[in-house]
């Protein structure tokens, strides 16, 4: 028997913070790849040092669906998990190529196969590139328009930026988009002058966010003027001095997710091939290139 | 009348050539031996029940189909088939749970079958779980609110997917957001009317989580505690700082979040291994085995506001207004503000009570009798708390 366990931040303000995590163990679920899919939260319930004993299974694949190396997965998660023996240098890192980690949790007994972020794994460039084609509506897109990734900026955890210029170079390497570029929220170049690091009238800015929440409902439509005020809400495309602005809010909610958290517990050794193809192929909400 | 399907005898009969051992199994006896010859007129199987006398010794195997299929012995087949092939032993805490759910630890087989055709109930936090006999001993569950215990299952709202259990969960009557799920707010109108023991499990897990599992290991003695000195301990980042919570102060904390009446689990955790907390741990079904994370999150905000010294502030307030605030405090620590009717001004809390004061007894920068908070500096800045 083999189970997964999503773990993620939560919230006790804000009940949206946890959706996309549920949405995309319900993805996975409905793959019947594990026989068990969990979800476990450090300020929700189950709480990480309560789900392990939720999982019947002896083998647990653990992914964090966090952005990038830091304080959470290196320190809170292996903690409250109660992963015997951890330590960072399990990972041999250099802030973006952690993969995994094989330990037992000392109060189930049980094996975890302890991941690194979905943040940081390759396939999410391709889940930043799928939400650019969701908030267009074109399966197509690339062609006369920009692309931006947005991240916090290092001002926490230098790893943040690491992730982000990560993705922003991919995206780049794929020469689909006209231009590529990485802006931050505190650090420059910032996300409050999008159109000015832009040429293409048509520019696709998606934060890479696990949820939303303040930052990327609030915060980042005002930084870059799409409105005003957040709550009276804003265009999608939005005009922008001179620029059409399509905000895609946090990639963590793009269905496609499910797909990053099956290839780390994939590259952890789980024999899931199968869902990861079908995943990929069900999570398309716009109709598949060719079509 | 419970039939016996040939599947469950196939998995007895299977089971037996397969073991050495004979099945005893809650009031069941089955056995074969293999070395006996096949050739001798008697058979090789024997079967006997609880409730029965008779010991059905030398069956052959078309002879033992015949006896397990009697009606003082079918039972005792279905049962076990039902918990030892359908249920198993995989997941230790949801069996437990199942079994606890029947009872049957304390009640023989023909007993639990009867009690079960008109349903056995055994009440989860603010839940209602209903355990029926099904098709051949198959077990159904049930689930609704405590609240709707004798509403007709058709006008509650029908669910049958564990899942669905988390939108039930969300939020409370009101609309709000339930960050703790054992808080005692769940709503009612619901019902899983038809569910498998997997997924009765299950549903519990969404709306109590982790509820199975720690009451299980409660009940084995093995329930891994961490008392509130190891949580604090543990803490780091902005949570770091809750360790210099001072001792009466989680006692205060404990009477304020961990009574009855804002959880349902019932806490276990005191102040460490030597030291209980004076506050009522409660008696819910379920244990609460350490701080959660809405107590830590609370907890840090306490330690900044218990490392203020106290201070004399001279209010002039008639005795009526001294009660008033003292009515205010209680209906808002006691969640009554909302009760309290638009025109009822026998209340203290009552709004228009509590803006008669306030135009009264607050100057413009509201300051009760105009006293300011920080006398030594009226320019203080208001704390900003992002902590979530």
């Amino acid at each position: 028997m083999q189970a997964l366990v999503i773990v993620a931040h939560g919230s006790h303000l804000n009940p949206d913070s946890s959706t996309p995590t549920h949405r995309h163990a319900d993805t996975i679920r409905a793959t019947g790849a594990f026989d068990e899919v969990k979800t476990g939260f450090w300020k929700e319930e189950p709480s990480l040092r309560e789900v392990l004993r939720t999982v019947e299974s002896d083998e647990v694949y653990v992914v964090p669906l966090f952005i990038s190396e830091g304080y959470f997965t290196e320190q809170v998660i292996p903690r409250e998990l109660r992963l015997s023996g951890w330590d960072v240098s399990e990972w041999d890192s250099d802030g973006l190529s952690a993969d995994t980690a094989t330990l037992v949790a000392e109060d189930t007994g049980q094996t975890v196969h302890y991941c690194g972020p979905v943040g940081t794994h390759e396939a999410m460039t391709d889940v930043l590139v799928r939400r650019a084609e969701t908030v267009t509506g074109d399966p197509n897109v690339g062609e006369g328009f920009g692309f931006a990734v947005v991240g916090h900026g290092t001002e926490r955890n230098e790893n943040s930026a690491k992730a982000i210029e990560y993705h922003a170079d991919r995206v780049r390497e794929m020469d689909r988009f006209d231009e590529v570029q990485a802006l931050y929220m505190d650090e420059e170049p910032e996300v409050d002058d999008v159109t000015d690091y832009f040429e293409a009238e048509d520019i696709v800015v998606v934060p890479l966010f696990i949820a939303d929440g303040f930052h990327t409902q609030e915060d980042i439509p005002e930084d870059m003027g799409l409105t005003d005020d957040y709550r009276t809400g804003y265009d999608i495309p939005a005009d922008v001095d001179g620029h059409r602005i399509w905000y895609a809010g946090a990639v963590g909610t793009e269905g496609l997710m499910a797909d990053v958290i099956l290839e780390r517990a994939a590259d952890a050794g789980a024999e899931i091939e199968a869902a990861i193809e079908t995943v990929r192929e069900e999570t398309r909400e716009t109709p598949a290139a060719g079509d | 009348m419970t039939d016996v399907h040939d599947e469950q005898l196939d998995a007895l009969l299977a089971r037996l050539e397969s073991d050495a051992d004979p099945v005893e199994f809650d009031g069941l006896f089955a056995d074969v031996d293999t070395n006996a010859d096949a050739s001798d007129d008697g058979g090789s199987y024997t079967l006997d029940v609880a409730s029965s006398d008779e010991r059905h010794e030398n069956l052959s195997e078309s002879a033992f189909r015949s006896v397990a299929s009697d009606d003082l012995v079918a039972p005792y087949v279905t049962n076990w088939y039902y918990w030892e092939e359908v249920v198993g032993d995989r997941g230790r805490h949801r069996r437990a749970f199942l079994r606890h759910a029947e009872a049957a630890s304390e009640h023989s087989v023909s007993d639990r079958y009867a009690a079960l055709r008109s349903g056995m109930h055994t009440e989860w936090g603010e839940v209602l779980v209903t355990a029926t006999l099904g098709e051949d001993g198959q077990r159904r569950y049930e689930i609704r609110h405590t609240e709707d215990r004798d509403a007709e299952a058709d006008d509650l709202d029908t669910y049958h997917d564990p899942l669905d259990a988390r939108d039930i969960a969300t939020y409370d009557e009101r609309g709000r957001y339930r960050p703790l799920k054992t808080a005692p707010s769940l709503v009612s109108g619901w019902v899983f009317p038809d569910l498998d023991g997997r997924d009765a499990v299950e549903t519990l897990d969404v709306l109590y989580p982790a509820s199975v599992a720690n009451w299980n290991l409660e009940r084995e003695g093995d329930l891994d505690v961490t008392h509130w000195h190891e949580t604090a301990e543990r803490q780091t980042g902005i949570y770091g700082v809750v360790e210099d919570l001072p001792g009466e102060a989680v006692d205060w904390m404990a009477e304020a979040c961990c009574v009855d009446s804002q959880c349902l689990k019932r806490r276990e955790w005191e102040y460490d291994e030597g030291h209980e907390l004076d506050a009522d741990g409660g008696t819910g079904a379920f244990p609460c085995r350490e701080p959660c994370s809405l107590v830590v999150a609370a907890a840090r905000k306490w330690t900044r506001l218990e490392e203020e010294e106290t201070h004399s502030y001279e209010f002039e307030l008639t005795p009526s207004e001294k009660e008033q605030v003292e009515e205010i405090v209680d209906a808002a620590a006691d969640g009554r503000t909302e009760e309290i009717r638009e025109a009822d001004v026998y209340e203290g809390a009552n709004r228009y009570r509590a803006r008669f004061l306030r135009a009264k007894r607050f100057d413009e920068d509201g300051n009760l009798s105009g006293t300011p908070t920080h006398p030594e500096d009226h320019e203080a800045d208001a704390e900003h708390d992002d902590g979530h």
